[in-house]
């Protein structure tokens, strides 16, 4: 409570004060009795509400996790590069969970800094809907792929041997060839690409890798994958060198200086993919919203009442003011103590 | 000069701050207590620098982000929070008093950084995990809830020292803001903290839904950082709905604390999605 007097009338009284001690409470209930006036007003009465929406907010966070743990599931899968699939292994149960699309792992890359620390792990994933591609985005950690209601998160890697050398393959990483010097048996290893040329040992010429084909036909039979090369002597006539993936002696047989072969050490990444459904992860995000929005309006702001009386004795006409709030009583009658000196100073 | 160099003067900075600040109550003297305040302001615009040339620099490295990545950064983030609050906290209430806190602790939380082994200052890159938007906002929001019970803890501290305190000691508190103003100060912290700690747990948990695909994974951190919020939670209902005070409230915030502090260190010790926080 404060009270101050002056010499003036409470009509003009009023209307001096009310605007500096009723700042930010909106509408005042004013009355009149006979030249006296009494004037009430509040804010924030809806303020009380804040700690229920607090508690609330914590019973609709439970409420998303439990929608999301029944109506949602979360599941891994690990796909090789090139390979489809549509069915993950489900985390707590371990059983299979079929997905209405196949998810295409067409290729997962491994970044590295400086420091050998990892950079970034980075899936490029195509759906496969009804046989048919349908929607491509290249996912990383922090940037995952959602799809009809599926969340699809880069999580883990791995390499696997590849089932079937292909010619992307051996383009990308590069072709493992191993050659033996067969007078001193001294052992070769060269990692080359296609149509890279290099120099053979013991001045006997240059190597190329020609080509890669699917199917090599010999003596009538397939010998599956086989690289295509050829030895450029210094001198005489270029030599065809014939390498299948799968016969790893073929090249014995053509009897020459060098035996060589190509290891079929091939191995291709898989990126394993953390699949999620939450349908209650947008409850649970309101359950957040609200809880922050009520933990403010709880801890900093709160409802206050004010009320003024004007009154005439005699000459002087005596304000007082009465104050009330439910929260930071200290700090709010600080408030108004300082409008009430204001209004002291200025009249 | 670099951004290590920078930081580390700031450390005497803070310390000069802490010592005026402590001068000012021991003596009863109001000068070295406003000599404190610049000091300190002196100190957090060297601080900024000091991130902010830290940020420039991880740029010319090649593997730029925000210095907000490990241990160092974050002793060094944490400085700047707890001084910058407590200085405005000071500001806001017309008085002296939680600047002693705020310069205490941002001197001790650097000299930490700039001198403990276990603490390296040399800027890393980003693992792809940390690589997101979200990191600023859920480091920043959980420091300035650190920062808040921090101070609070030393407020606590204080109020039951002087609570305990007998012949000269109390003679020397005497100079201290009496009991119930303490008290309520503790009590604004830790709404304050609360506030910015919870919101620092969901902007986690979004985080983590947005990365990993799952909002909470009962991680060490996020355990911790859940019980430390119950902690505090326990306390506010204390004090608001049994009317708690004094002592008993003083006794909560230190074990709040304590929580607070396992959740910031303790936790590195444990494996877990944080773990590279160190």
């Amino acid at each position: 409570m404060g009270s101050f007097e002056k010499n003036i009338l409470p009509e003009s009284l009023k209307d001096q004060l009310v605007p500096i001690i009723f700042k930010g409470f909106g509408k005042c209930d004013i009355k009149k009795t006979g030249i006296n006036y009494s004037i009430f007003a509040e804010k924030g009465r809806w303020t009380r509400l804040g700690v229920y929406a607090v508690h609330l907010s914590i019973i609709i966070m439970l409420a998303g996790a439990i929608a999301g743990s029944f109506f949602g599931f979360e599941g891994y899968v690990n796909i090789p590069e090139g390979e489809i699939r549509d069915t993950i292994i489900l985390r707590n149960s371990n059983k299979v969970q079929k997905l209405d699309f196949g998810i295409k792992c067409n290729d997962f890359k491994i970044s590295f800094y400086k420091t050998g620390a990892p950079k970034e792990y980075r899936s490029s994933l195509t759906i496969i809907e009804n046989g048919k591609p349908s929607f491509n985005k290249d996912i990383i950690v922090n940037d995952p792929m959602r799809y009809k209601g599926i969340n699809i998160f880069q999580s883990n890697y791995g390499k696997v041997p590849a089932k079937k050398p292909s010619k992307e393959h051996f383009d990308k990483d590069g072709i493992n060839l191993n050659f033996i010097y067969k007078k001193t048996g001294k052992k070769y290893n060269k990692k080359i690409k296609t149509g890279e040329r290099f120099d053979l040992p013991e001045g006997a010429g240059e190597f190329v890798v020609k080509s890669f084909t699917d199917s090599h036909q010999f003596m009538g039979r397939s010998l599956g994958e086989a690289f295509i090369c050829y030895i450029y002597p210094e001198e005489g006539e270029p030599e065809e060198v014939i390498l299948p993936v799968g016969f790893l002696n073929f090249d014995k047989m053509r009897r020459g200086k060098f035996f060589f072969s190509v290891s079929n050490q091939n191995f291709i990444y898989y990126t394993g993919l953390h699949i999620t459904k939450d349908p209650g992860v947008w409850i649970v995000y309101a359950g957040f919203m609200l809880m922050i929005a009520g933990c403010f309006i709880t801890f900093f702001m709160s409802h206050q009442q004010l009320y003024v009386e004007i009154v005439k004795k005699g000459k002087k006409t005596t304000v007082t003011v009465f104050g009330k709030a439910n929260k930071n009583k200290t700090g709010i009658k600080n408030r108004i103590f300082g409008r009430i000196r204001k209004i002291n100073e200025q009249l | 000069m670099n951004s290590s160099n920078l930081l580390s003067n700031v450390t005497f900075i803070y310390g000069l701050a802490a010592m005026l600040y402590t001068g000012s109550w021991i003596f009863k003297k109001k000068l070295p207590g406003k000599i404190a305040v610049y000091a300190a302001m002196i100190g957090i615009l060297g601080n900024l620098a000091g991130m902010i040339l830290r940020w420039v620099e991880s740029y010319k490295l090649g593997i730029g982000h925000a210095p907000l990545s490990n241990m160092y950064e974050s002793l060094v983030f944490f400085a700047f929070t707890i001084i910058t609050l407590c200085l405005i906290f000071d500001h806001k209430n017309k008085k002296m008093f939680t600047g002693i806190f705020g310069s205490s602790f941002a001197f001790l939380a650097m000299a930490y950084a700039s001198l403990s082994p276990n603490v390296n200052d040399r800027i890393q890159p980003l693992i792809p995990a940390l690589k997101s938007n979200w990191l600023i906002a859920h480091v920043i929001t959980c420091f300035f809830g650190y920062a808040a019970f921090a101070a609070a803890f030393g407020i606590s501290l204080v109020y039951l020292i002087k609570q305990n305190s007998k012949g000269n000691l109390k003679k020397t508190s005497s100079s201290l803001p009496n009991s119930d103003v303490m008290d309520e100060l503790t009590h604004q912290m830790v709404m304050f903290g609360f506030l910015f700690l919870t919101i620092g747990i969901i902007t986690g948990a979004v985080w983590a839904n947005s990365a990993w695909g799952s909002y909470w994974s009962w991680d060490p951190k996020e355990t911790w950082s859940l019980i430390t919020w119950f902690i505090y939670a326990t306390m506010l209902h204390a004090r608001i709905t049994r009317g708690w005070a004094g002592k008993r409230i003083a006794w909560l915030s230190i074990i709040g604390f304590m929580a607070v502090i396992f959740t910031y260190f303790g936790v590195n010790l444990l494996p877990g999605l944080h773990s590279y926080s160190q």
